[in-house]
């Protein structure tokens, strides 16, 4: 191969470049644009069924199985791990706190690029529509 | 060696036959109702109605019951027969009890509107051909559905002998004049039907179409307790089901 090294410094500096992001985000721990979440600002509720960083990493298996429970098996009353009970229902018990869909659920899912199906037939509830 | 092959075969097809025959002897026993389902040492719950069509028909041109559960269901009007979609609805009497229809019928159910629901059949046809279970026979005996799971493949709608299933061939979110908060709508290509109000069921309620009826013509009740008052009003008066011939044994009963 003519000029090797050249080519190969070139495809070095070219890789580096291209994947700048990676390593810039790797060596400064965060990303520099992250999804803006809104929490509900209510003043009563303050508990979730579950802990945050369960819920950030696992919400979806939590609904799926919600979902099969309530559905399949009837059965619709959740215990939290500290003892609470909820009912098992999407559009009846998470959307009481987060009503925020546009600025809760949208904003991640918009970033990660998913579009989850749940809405295609749960309906908001009216405080959603007011956002 | 040619004779052996033939023998081998044979034994072979025999074999496989009697291997199957186990399992699918049942289609073929099912398909004449022999016997009356009712276990009177069964303590489990069975879920029927009874419809007295003396009071129903009594009204003419009501549907508080149709109303009330379109409302709660979110079910969409198309106003179109194509499109309709379906979970209680009015069908003529001859037409709901084609084989109790005779030339000279009683003056008040000739052309009578009746009101006709999925049957919640103890046999239902319908849970048996659907490929993804999205439609199972509870034990309560309430033929629920699963919209997660429907994959809009409408066997379901082909093995109902009543017309109970409809399918969405359009949005139905479109088409709901006022929608319902509490319940979802359906998505389109899912079959969907009457569950006997399950989520009210479980909350104490009873159905909307029964809560609805100011006649109180419509009642819902265990059809395994005794002392029920479905049970009551069967054992006062003569009732029929819509085409027990079938073997389906359709747990929606009317008194004419």
């Amino acid at each position: 191969m003519y000029d090797s090294g050249k080519i190969l410094l070139g495809l070095i500096i070219f890789i580096g470049l291209f994947t700048f992001p990676i390593w810039y985000d790797l060596a400064s721990g965060e990303a520099p644009n992250k999804p803006n979440i809104v929490l509900p600002n209510n003043e009563e509720i303050k508990e979730c069924v579950a802990s945050t960083e369960y819920m950030r990493a696992s919400h979806m298996d939590l609904l799926n199985e919600w979902r099969d429970l309530a559905v399949r098996e009837e059965k619709r009353i959740y215990t939290s791990p500290t003892g609470k009970e909820f009912e098992m229902s999407l559009s009846n018990t998470c959307t009481n706190c987060h009503s925020n869909k546009s600025e809760f659920c949208d904003r991640c899912h918009n970033y990660l690029g998913v579009t989850p199906y749940c809405w295609n037939c749960h309906v908001e509830p009216p405080q959603m529509e007011i956002e | 060696m040619d004779k052996n092959r033939r023998k081998f075969l044979k034994l072979t097809a025999l074999g496989a036959l009697g291997l199957t025959a186990a399992k699918y002897a049942d289609l073929f026993g099912n398909a004449v109702p022999t016997k009356l389902k009712l276990d009177e040492n069964d303590t489990k719950i069975r879920y029927a109605m009874v419809i007295d069509l003396k009071k129903c028909l009594a009204k003419k041109d009501c549907k508080l019951c149709i109303d009330a559960c379109h409302k709660t269901h979110n079910v969409p009007d198309f106003k179109n027969k194509k499109d309709e979609i379906k979970w209680i609805w009015k069908e003529e009497y001859e037409h709901a009890f084609p084989d109790k229809e005779n030339y000279y019928l009683k003056e008040e159910l000739k052309h009578s509107m009746v009101p006709l629901l999925c049957n919640h059949c103890d046999n239902p046809p319908c849970t048996k051909v659907c490929p993804t279970k999205a439609t199972w026979k509870r034990d309560d005996g309430i033929v629920m559905m699963d919209w997660h799971r429907c994959i809009g493949c409408r066997y379901c709608m082909a093995a109902c002998p009543y017309g109970s299933r409809s399918f969405n061939w359009r949005d139905p979110r479109t088409n709901i004049s006022e929608l319902s908060y509490d319940f979802p709508t359906r998505t389109k290509g899912v079959v969907e039907k009457c569950t006997f109000c399950n989520v009210r069921i479980v909350k104490g309620l009873i159905p909307a179409c029964v809560e609805a009826c100011t006649e109180k013509a419509l009642l819902f009740g265990d059809l395994n307790d005794r002392k029920s008052n479905v049970r009551k009003l069967l054992k006062d008066n003569f009732s029929i089901r819509r085409k027990p011939v079938l073997g389906t044994e359709p747990e929606i009963y009317y008194i004419v």
